[in-house]
């Protein structure tokens, strides 16, 4: 069995009086796709921002391990450091820049000034941005700048992404792409999507974590997670009829 | 494919030899030149914040700390050594030094934007009320007597390095301030032109994607606020000089609600235009008059209070818009004149400073 | 053992003195997230308001419990109106905003009373404590800044008023949808913040010298005890004003009231930076 990738001990995180994560204990192996899922306030994008470094559980708060090493309370850049690629549920992403500029910026980091260029190229064509590669990013619609994100996360080659909400804004052509996209990331990355569009989930078809209240409900392939009745009350919120 | 000077850092040659010719031939047209050494070194005062303001967003609400311990640690020096060149050097270093402490702290911990402010703010008032208690003979560093809120007079001007005797003021001083503000502007835009700078320019336009692709922005910030901190504690001590006495006032919470002012009516997001800021509001309050504090108070609030309500989209956004149309426009009328295709300007909005000098 | 009960005093006092001072601005922070700089100003407005009741003849109880809190309150509400209203959610504009204004009112009332000091004097007088004097107004101070803590407790956890206010902060909508206008809310919100600072300048003028520039002294302590002390706006006034008053008094003990000035400022830099939510993001969570 291969060390995980991303492991969280009884991770917890308040807010004044608010628990948003609950003594969550949670493992990822090499190489998985997970989605996350669960209804609003279910506290999966606080989780999340406990495994990017964006939120510190501070004292008391469990641990959160990236390939065994203990980066709790380390902020986004170490950890990032480590080849993990984060993307937002917001999309940030630089709008003053273009989308050239943007991905050249994630690429320099690893490749240097001169590796950069060809790290850009190949990122460009596997997202297939070119049509949109010297415009604003500022000017772009919501699913572009989503896809520019996902390709400033990609230009670092990480091997372990976490995306928050890929999905959202996405038509059906861009959402066909991401999934591609996603899948081809896998192959050589673990990743770790949390999401709230079921019909996504589905064409991920993969193993599926749901979160309630700050805690985890239940775990399983996707398929059966989402026809389980327990699910469906707490995303519905009364007995399916 | 990408240009390796990224437009923040080009220079406008052009532009930047008229601006120096201009500076070179005031003190020949106006008879005031202490005036204009005055604005020369609010001008580098705030190109210092403009830099750390503008281009990595770190708002600095007590800006006069690093101005203040530049006068102070040049009056100190003087006074002690008697002889200028080593004071000036310390007035660079001693506020950089205390910025890299306070830098350090602050950028490492979460701390948001609003409790920075507060923390530079405090510090500002630290010095300020130890300064303002520090009457009386126990209070000395070296010969120099700190002298409470009646500050330190009497101390060594600027001089030829080496020869104490040979006094630098009036025209040549001024030459001096001018040469200084000049070569620190290059300076800045070199910097800007780096990969640092260009990580800094990243770092405006959204912090926690520069921070999410992995650099480290904490230690941006803190080099950028020790630059800046230096610059303002040189134009500190070129103020002490100027004024031939430090009192407390250097650190005075106005002295800081002046700078930012500078900026923000300036225009936040260049270089020039705090510079421009200072220099215009330094005239203005010298013409008010030093007389009463009435009109200064009531004129830089009410400046302060116009300029914050005036720009509804908040102070960075609608500069960046100003420049985003002004570049788009000025772009597609080169590219119609000139008839070839050509490549639109990169970075329009915050980070595309190129179009100013 | 006189001594010790003097120093007991002098604490307890500097703690009521930084809760009173700073109660208008806690208000107006952890209701609304807005940060008046022009707070201190408010403060000195009050004073301003009590000495010239006091010239003309009115009772100083009267001036500085009754006419200063409504004279400033509603000065509060203009300012509310004209500037702050359009700032809202953008912290660092209000902060510079309301600089502007804090630098506006210091010119508007040395042209209207000058900038020399005024006093004004003390309405309770001295008494002995064993071989010590001390300042009987100073209890007074104690008093009502215990008066003005409870009654803040009262209205927000039990009354009417206080549940719409808070509501109104957590969510506006759904305030709305219950048929109260957020914005009435923030503008009523603002004006009993600047009352507050109105009522505690006006108790506090007897004990300080008036002067135009007197705001630049509140803003300070104030500032730093109310974001210290986090959202919550009661615990988090008195957790900090505890702290900072006790360190404050203590070190001026010690060595000079300048440098407890100093380490209750330094004070305040290490606390901001080892609990960023301020104390009760950290400690005292569910509290008001």
């Amino acid at each position: 069995m291969s060390e995980p990738v991303v492991e969280t001990r009884d991770l917890s995180m308040r807010f004044g009086g608010v628990v948003a994560v609950n003594h969550v204990s949670f493992t990822l192996r090499e190489r998985e796709l997970r989605c996350l899922i669960g209804p609003n306030g279910a506290g999966k994008s606080t989780f999340f921002k406990c495994l990017t470094g964006q939120l510190d559980p501070g004292h008391g708060g469990g641990r959160v391990l990236v390939r065994g090493q203990d980066v709790t309370g380390w902020r986004p850049y170490r950890i990032v450091r480590l080849g993990v690629g984060i993307k937002t549920q917001v999309p940030s992403v630089m709008n003053g820049l273009t989308v050239l500029e943007n991905l050249w910026v994630s690429a320099r980091r690893i490749h240097g000034k001169t590796g950069a260029d060809g790290a850009v190229e190949e990122v460009v064509s596997e997202l297939e941005l070119a049509p949109i590669v010297r415009r604003q990013v500022g000017e772009l619609g919501h699913g572009q700048r989503q896809m520019v994100e996902l390709g400033m996360v990609l230009a670092q080659r990480p091997w372990l992404v976490l995306l928050d909400e890929p999905a959202a804004g996405l038509t059906g052509a861009e959402l066909e792409r991401l999934v591609g996209a996603i899948r081809r990331i896998n192959q050589t990355a673990a990743v770790v999507v949390v999401d709230h569009d079921m019909h996504f989930v589905r064409m991920l078809d993969s193993l599926v974590t749901v979160f309630h209240q700050g805690s985890i409900l239940i775990e399983g392939p996707a398929d059966a997670v989402l026809s389980d009745a327990k699910v469906r009350e707490v995303y519905i919120g009364s007995r399916a009829a | 494919m990408i240009d390796d000077a990224p437009s923040a850092g080009r220079i406008r040659w052009g532009w930047f030899i008229a601006w120096v010719i201009l500076m070179a031939v005031l003190p020949l047209v106006f008879d005031d030149t202490h005036t204009l050494s005055l604005m020369a070194i609010t001008a580098l005062a705030g190109l210092s914040l403009a830099l750390m303001w503008g281009y990595a967003g770190i708002l600095s609400f007590g800006h006069a700390a690093y101005f203040g311990l530049g006068a102070y640690t040049y009056a100190i020096a003087a006074v002690n050594f008697g002889e200028s060149t080593v004071p000036v050097l310390l007035s660079i270093l001693v506020p950089a030094l205390l910025a890299a402490a306070i830098g350090a702290m602050m950028f490492w911990g979460r701390i948001g934007d609003v409790y920075l402010g507060v923390i530079t703010l405090v510090v500002s008032l630290i010095l300020f009320k130890f300064m303002n208690a520090t009457a009386g003979d126990a209070y000395k560093i070296g010969d120099a007597r700190l002298g409470g809120f009646n500050g330190i007079p009497g101390f060594q001007i600027l001089n030829v390095p080496g020869d104490p005797s040979a006094q630098i003021f009036g025209v040549p001083f001024y030459y001096v301030i001018a040469t200084c503000l000049a070569l620190c502007y290059l300076l800045c835009r070199w910097i800007l032109s780096t990969a640092f700078g260009r990580t800094l320019v990243g770092i405006r336009e959204n912090e926690l994607r520069v921070e999410l692709l992995g650099y480290d922005v904490p230690a941006h910030k803190t080099a950028v606020f020790t630059i800046g901190a230096g610059m303002a504690g040189l134009s500190g001590a070129f103020f002490a000089m100027w004024a031939e006495i430090v009192t407390p006032g250097v650190f005075a919470l106005g002295m800081s609600a002046e700078m930012i002012v500078w900026v923000i009516a300036g225009g936040l997001g260049t270089l020039i235009g705090p510079m421009m800021g200072a220099a215009a509001l330094t005239l203005l309050k010298l013409m008010l008059g030093q007389q009463t504090v009435i009109d200064n108070s009531l004129v830089l609030g009410a400046i302060m209070v116009i300029v914050v309500l005036l720009i509804p989209k908040g102070i960075v956004p609608t500069v960046a818009g100003w420049r985003g149309r002004r570049e788009r426009s000025v772009a597609s009328r080169r590219g119609q004149a000139s008839g070839r295709k050509r490549r639109a300007p990169t970075s329009a909005a915050g980070a595309g400073t190129g179009s100013a000098p | 053992m006189d001594y010790a009960a003097i120093v007991f005093l002098e604490i307890v006092y500097m703690i009521a003195f930084l809760a009173l001072a700073s109660a208008g601005l806690a208000v107006v922070f952890g209701m609304m997230r807005v940060i008046n700089l022009a707070h201190g100003e408010f403060v000195m407005l009050g004073g301003y308001t009590t000495l010239a009741c006091v010239q003309a003849g009115i009772n100083v109880y009267v001036a500085m419990l009754v006419i200063a809190p409504i004279v400033v309150g509603l000065i509060g509400l203009v300012i509310e109106r004209l500037v702050i209203r359009h700032l809202y959610g953008r912290m660092i504009d209000t902060m510079l905003a309301t600089w502007g204004l804090s630098l506006l009112l210091v010119g508007i009332v040395t042209l209207i009373f000058g900038s020399s000091a005024v006093g004004v004097p003390t309405p309770i007088p001295g008494y002995t404590l064993g071989a010590y004097q001390m300042g009987g107004y100073n209890l007074f101070i104690i008093a009502l800044a215990a008066v003005v803590m409870v009654g803040m407790w009262v209205v927000l956890r039990h009354t009417r008023l206080g549940l719409i206010a808070r509501g109104a902060m957590q969510n506006p909508e759904v305030a709305s949808a219950l048929g109260y206008d957020p914005k009435k809310v923030y503008m009523a919100t603002f004006a009993i913040g600047a009352a507050l600072a109105g009522l505690a300048g006006g108790a506090l003028a007897p004990l300080t010298g008036l002067l135009p520039s007197s705001g630049g002294a509140y803003i300070a302590k104030t500032f730093i005890t109310v974001i210290t002390g986090g959202a919550a706006v009661l615990s988090g006034t008195l957790s900090s004003a505890v702290m900072f008053g006790a360190v404050n008094q203590i070190v001026s003990f010690a060595s000079t009231p300048v440098i407890g000035e100093i380490a209750m400022l330094a004070l305040a830099i290490v606390l901001l930076r080892l609990m960023p939510q301020g104390i009760t993001g950290r400690f005292f969570r569910n509290s008001t």
